[in-house]
């Protein structure tokens, strides 16, 4: 029997063997993710306005502890879905997620509609002790949250290098963070203190706060049928 | 290129290499899944997080997730490679300085990975988690490894590249453009940086990335593994060529293009997504290739399954690999993938190919490499007999009891009652009827990784207890 020819042609030449899986390995890759680049993200006009200091710090924190490999960031257009958490995520509102933060697992309740849903004291006090309020929550506290402190500085840091991947801070924006930074906790850190928290502005629950409280409030109002059911 | 070259009897293979990484894997193995079951654990009662937060669930779970896949099953592969690539090849390493800064690279930051990720400093992207210093050491040790392979490859002695070999090249090839492609980012200081894609796109290239980490660094390279040693562990020659042929193709041309399936129902463009399904369905044909190839290569020798724990690991592992390239695809269906995404039925798919597959397999390997690297018999095959069903044993319990935890979850996530209304709108209601599901889970899983620690010692016992075979020449017995 003559020598097969993938023996003949391909398995003599390792050269030739290596530029072919090369081949075959590029061609989906390239088919899927060229073409994100300019519609991946959906339309321009409904990207909201990029994370204030005061988010960014909170993402950061978000990014930090894991959150994400027990809460997803992405409500699927079911009717039970949107009955529980509100309405579909739409591309746009991921505009500035960088890493995104779609998860991959529920262990706890999605996150993408938790902005507004409950006040600024709520996350206070379930980062502090989550089963007191969500019973039978099999999550941990995250008491550390309320007594370690953002650094302007490193949130500073923060600003420049996510000006550089494309998220247009203006150099005023990144010269003023603390002040930004101030500007939004205070009035988080007022609301807790009706209640009778005591927090102070650089906490970094005041940032994971003022993060959660965004998520999901930017749903598109131009090129997507609003509405919180199909 | 000295193909036609006569093979040199005197060519000394490395196995110091190969020892290194054996070792290596076993360690690893025992750290990173006793860290899965401690995870376990944390779900199934949550004070086991401890009020620590190094050790809480969000920061722990990314140790666990890259031990499994770079320090387990990364040097379980470097093992084997280095092992088979010189046989396979006639000839020895290219470099063993390379071999050697290979070795102590890839130890070194996978411990720089245990140390960082407990600290919070991460990338946010599962499997990918890694800060950017350690994925700059990921790539160089990677490339340094890939030099060496690639010269090796081009100095061999034996002309046609066998089977496994295509599968290492696949492996070699593919990893540094998945991790480098996915990793590009701007740093904002040593240890937080971000991705250069944002949103939708970043999701798409994390989820090309991840599933082919599944694709070309638990699948193809185990094959390669497959088609080395269960021919030699089982003495039967490989079933078929032409099938090798076609199934490898297949797959690395395939694979590439399932990642989407992680993304189904999301706000990934619609085309996207159904070209991921769709893909991911084809990829059911070539992985059972595969699975076909390496259960027919047992034709004649099942008597030999009935006994030894080698081939028993191997027969088991492929029929695993079986299963979940069975299972996975069937979850990349939509319909499907609206029940089973986010629940633990994904957790339990990954097991099953992860503790199944890559595992068994892994197992298989170490006890046929162990009494060959350092010339001794076993120390005990009754033992190695036990790992194969405490293996067996704690991978079952793992799958089903997670099966029975997302089935139960996503139908509670979607019951709707007959008002219109969640028939389940409190979400911890349904978290409280994980538990019994996460304790099974936990049994299961320390069942698997006791028989890990019992390979742990009987390689240990080998190693320092039995006497090295009179074959080989030996020194003066002055010691």
């Amino acid at each position: 029997m003559a020598e097969h020819w993938h023996r003949r042609l391909l398995e003599g030449n390792s050269g030739l063997f290596a530029a072919l899986t090369t081949v075959a390995i590029s061609i989906g890759g390239l088919v899927e993710i060229v073409p994100m680049f300019t519609v991946g993200n959906g339309h321009e006009a409904d990207m909201p306005a990029p994370y204030t200091p005061l988010e960014v710090a909170g993402r950061d924190i978000y990014v930090r502890e894991g959150c994400y490999t027990c809460h997803s960031q992405m409500v699927r257009p079911f009717r039970d879905e949107t009955l529980r958490y509100g309405e579909w995520s739409h591309a746009a509102e991921y505009s500035w997620d960088r890493p995104f933060q779609l998860g991959s697992r529920r262990i706890g309740p999605d996150l993408h509609r938790i902005g507004g849903k409950y006040p600024d004291s709520w996350h206070y006090e379930h980062m502090k002790d989550p089963r007191s309020t969500s019973p039978g929550s099999i999550m941990p506290p995250y008491d550390w949250l309320l007594t370690d402190k953002i650094s302007p500085a490193d949130v500073r840091q923060s600003l420049v290098a996510l000006r550089v991947v494309g998220t247009p801070y203006t150099d005023e924006e990144v010269d003023q963070t603390e002040a930004s930074l101030k500007a939004q906790a205070q009035p988080i850190v007022d609301r807790m203190a009706s209640t009778g928290i005591v927090a102070e502005w650089d906490d970094e629950i005041i940032a994971m706060t003022a993060y959660l409280q965004r998520l999901g409030t930017d749903r598109p109002k131009g090129n997507v049928a609003a509405g919180g059911e199909e | 290129m000295s193909a036609t070259a006569p093979a040199d009897p005197q060519v000394v293979y490395d196995d110091a290499i190969t020892k290194k990484f054996t070792v290596a894997t076993i360690f690893w193995a025992i750290a990173a899944m006793s860290i899965g079951a401690w995870l376990a654990f944390e779900l199934a009662y949550w004070p086991a997080n401890l009020g620590v937060p190094e050790l809480t669930f969000g920061r722990l779970r990314p140790v666990h997730t890259n031990g499994v896949i770079f320090a387990f099953t990364g040097n379980f592969v470097f093992a084997g490679i280095y092992y088979s690539l010189q046989r396979l090849l006639k000839v020895r390493m290219w470099s063993d300085f390379l071999s050697n800064f290979h070795f102590w690279g890839w130890q070194g930051l996978l411990t720089a990975a245990v140390i960082t990720l407990p600290l919070g400093m991460t990338q946010g992207k599962e499997y990918a988690e890694t800060i950017w210093p350690i994925d700059i050491a990921i790539a160089v040790f990677f490339l340094a490894f890939a030099g060496n392979f690639a010269m090796t490859i081009v100095n061999r002695k034996v002309k046609h590249l066998y089977v496994a070999i295509w599968f290492y090249i696949s492996f070699v090839i593919t990893i540094p453009v998945l991790h480098v492609v996915n990793n590009l980012v701007i740093p904002a200081n040593l240890w937080r940086s971000y991705p250069v894609y944002s949103g939708m796109t970043d999701a798409l290239v994390q989820w090309w990335y991840g599933h082919n980490a599944v694709g070309f660094l638990l699948t193809t390279p185990i094959l390669g593994l497959m088609y080395y040693f269960l021919p030699r562990a089982a003495n039967r020659p490989v079933y078929s060529y032409r099938l090798s042929i076609v199934h490898f193709w297949a797959l690395v041309f395939l694979y590439i293009w399932a990642g989407p399936h992680h993304l189904l129902y999301s706000a990934l463009p619609d085309w996207a997504q159904t070209v991921g399904m769709v893909f991911s369905i084809m990829l059911l044909a070539p992985s059972w290739g595969g699975m076909l190839n390496g259960l027919l290569t047992l034709r004649g020798a099942w008597d030999k399954v009935r006994t030894d724990p080698i081939l028993k690991f191997m027969a088991v592992a492929v029929s695993f690999y079986g299963m979940s390239t069975f299972e996975g695809p069937m979850m990349s269906i939509r319909a499907v993938s609206a029940l089973s995404h986010y629940t633990n039925w994904v957790v339990g798919h990954v097991h099953s190919g992860a503790l199944g597959w890559v595992g068994m397999m892994g197992f298989g390997v170490l006890y046929w490499l162990v009494p060959r690297l350092w010339n001794r018999d076993l120390w005990s095959w009754g033992l190695a007999d036990a790992h194969f069903w405490m293996s067996t044993i704690g991978v079952v319990l793992y799958t089903v009891s997670m099966w029975g935890a997302g089935l139960t979850e996503g139908l509670m996530w979607r019951a709707i009652d007959a008002d219109g209304q969640l028939q389940y709108p409190v979400f911890v209601d349904i978290v409280a009827q994980m538990a019994p599901f996460y304790w099974t889970r936990l049994i299961g899983g320390l069942i698997y990784v006791t028989g890990v620690y019992i390979m742990a010692f009987n390689v240990a016992m080998t190693v320092f207890s039995m006497p090295e075979k009179s074959e080989t020449p030996q020194p003066a017995p002055a010691k």
